[in-house]
């Protein structure tokens, strides 16, 4: 039933997104993957828009899944799940558990669990690359257009931060590389 | 008061691009500053209860505030106020995004903001490295999940990364409770 699937699909990536958005993109891309909800060339899509309109990434991207499987009632279904645990997690800590986060126990699982959450990061960023720059991995028949994109891109956006300290934002990456794409696959 | 609190939210759910992070400088020009609802400790309390709990830290936030000011009520009213905005604008997107990509400059377009994508992704996990604690442990961990999640990724292996999450919290644990015995058994003699 797609309405459950959306709700513990989601509940389970609100109950373990550490560190923000990007912590979360790993998990989101795991169980919308899981479900064939979205191949990864619409994730990265949607990773994009969520990326370039307000509010908090994690929820647009349920919100989206959501209405894309179920219409109305899937994206409030997904998103109401998204939010769930943390909305819960606040108000035991803030009211019930006030010393959990200092408990020794909690503190040593986050420090195992912190830098693991890096890792996965950073292996889906690398990935996404990857697959990106090859059209298929098993030949390993490689995109020219994506690699040049790809090292434009990247020198552009970490260059940038070189020379004036705040760099360029997400966003404005996100128009150049919309233009970019727009000139090399003309 | 759960107006007040439902609206300041939603105006900061409409107004901050790029989720989380991006969102604490606005919350704290809000919340601090001009509604002075919670005091510059209870901004650096929250933040850090938000990086050490799961779920959308602009979420996190809007919790901890609203309930501050009004109990369950003010959580709800400030959370739902976060959330509206963003979910009225993505459920239109959704409406038109894919006969939206049927047009061929768009779909150029997208093939090269998939590149920036990625770049993103990997500049999140920069920032993430540089932040933290850079102790023997935490450099195992991160190398060993790096390597399990690529391995995943590229074998396709029905592996979940809350599978990789969860051993690693253990690991933590773990540790923790090796040092203690030792740190006793030092003691002992």
């Amino acid at each position: 039933m797609i309405y459950s699937d959306l709700f513990f699909g989601f509940l389970k990536v609100g109950l373990f997104a550490f560190g923000g958005a990007y912590g979360a993109i790993p998990l989101i891309r795991d169980v919308v993957l899981s479900y064939g909800w979205l191949d990864d060339e619409m994730l990265t899509y949607i990773i994009a828009v969520s990326e370039s309109t307000p509010g908090p990434i994690m929820v647009n991207l349920a919100t989206y899944v959501g209405s894309s499987r179920a219409g109305l009632p899937g994206s409030v279904i997904a998103t109401f799940a998204v939010v769930l645990p943390a909305f819960i997690i606040i108000l035991l800590v803030m009211e019930l558990l006030k010393t959990v986060l200092t408990n020794p126990y909690v503190q040593a699982a986050l420090r195992g669990l912190k830098p693991c959450i890096v890792g996965i990061v950073l292996a889906t960023g690398a990935f996404m690359i990857l697959k990106n720059c090859f059209f298929s991995l098993n030949d390993l028949a490689i995109n020219m257009k994506a690699v040049i994109l790809t090292v434009f891109l990247s020198s552009i956006y970490f260059g940038a931060r070189k020379i004036s300290k705040p760099g360029i934002s997400p966003i404005m990456l996100i128009l150049l590389s919309a233009v970019s794409g727009i000139i090399v696959y003309v | 008061m759960l107006l007040d609190l439902f609206l300041s939210f939603a105006k900061i759910g409409l107004f901050t691009f790029g989720g989380g992070y991006a969102m604490i400088s606005l919350i704290e020009n809000v919340c601090v500053e001009r509604k002075q609802w919670i005091t510059h400790d209870d901004m650096m309390n929250m933040t850090v209860i938000a990086e050490s709990t799961p779920g959308p830290i602009a979420i996190n936030c809007a919790t901890f505030v609203g309930y501050r000011q009004k109990g369950i009520a003010g959580a709800v009213a400030a959370t739902f106020g976060m959330v509206l905005p963003s979910f009225c604008i993505i459920f239109l997107i959704s409406k038109f995004f894919d006969r939206f990509l049927e047009i061929k400059w768009i779909a150029h377009a997208f093939q090269g903001i998939k590149c920036a994508v990625g770049i993103l992704i990997l500049d999140a996990a920069f920032k993430m490295i540089s932040k933290m604690q850079k102790s023997i442990m935490s450099r195992v961990i991160m190398v060993c999940s790096f390597v399990a999640m690529l391995a995943v990724n590229i074998f396709s292996l029905r592996i979940s990364s809350i599978v990789l999450m969860l051993t690693a919290a253990l690991i933590g644990i773990t540790v923790f409770l090796i040092k203690e015995k030792n740190a006793d058994g030092g003691v002992e003699k």
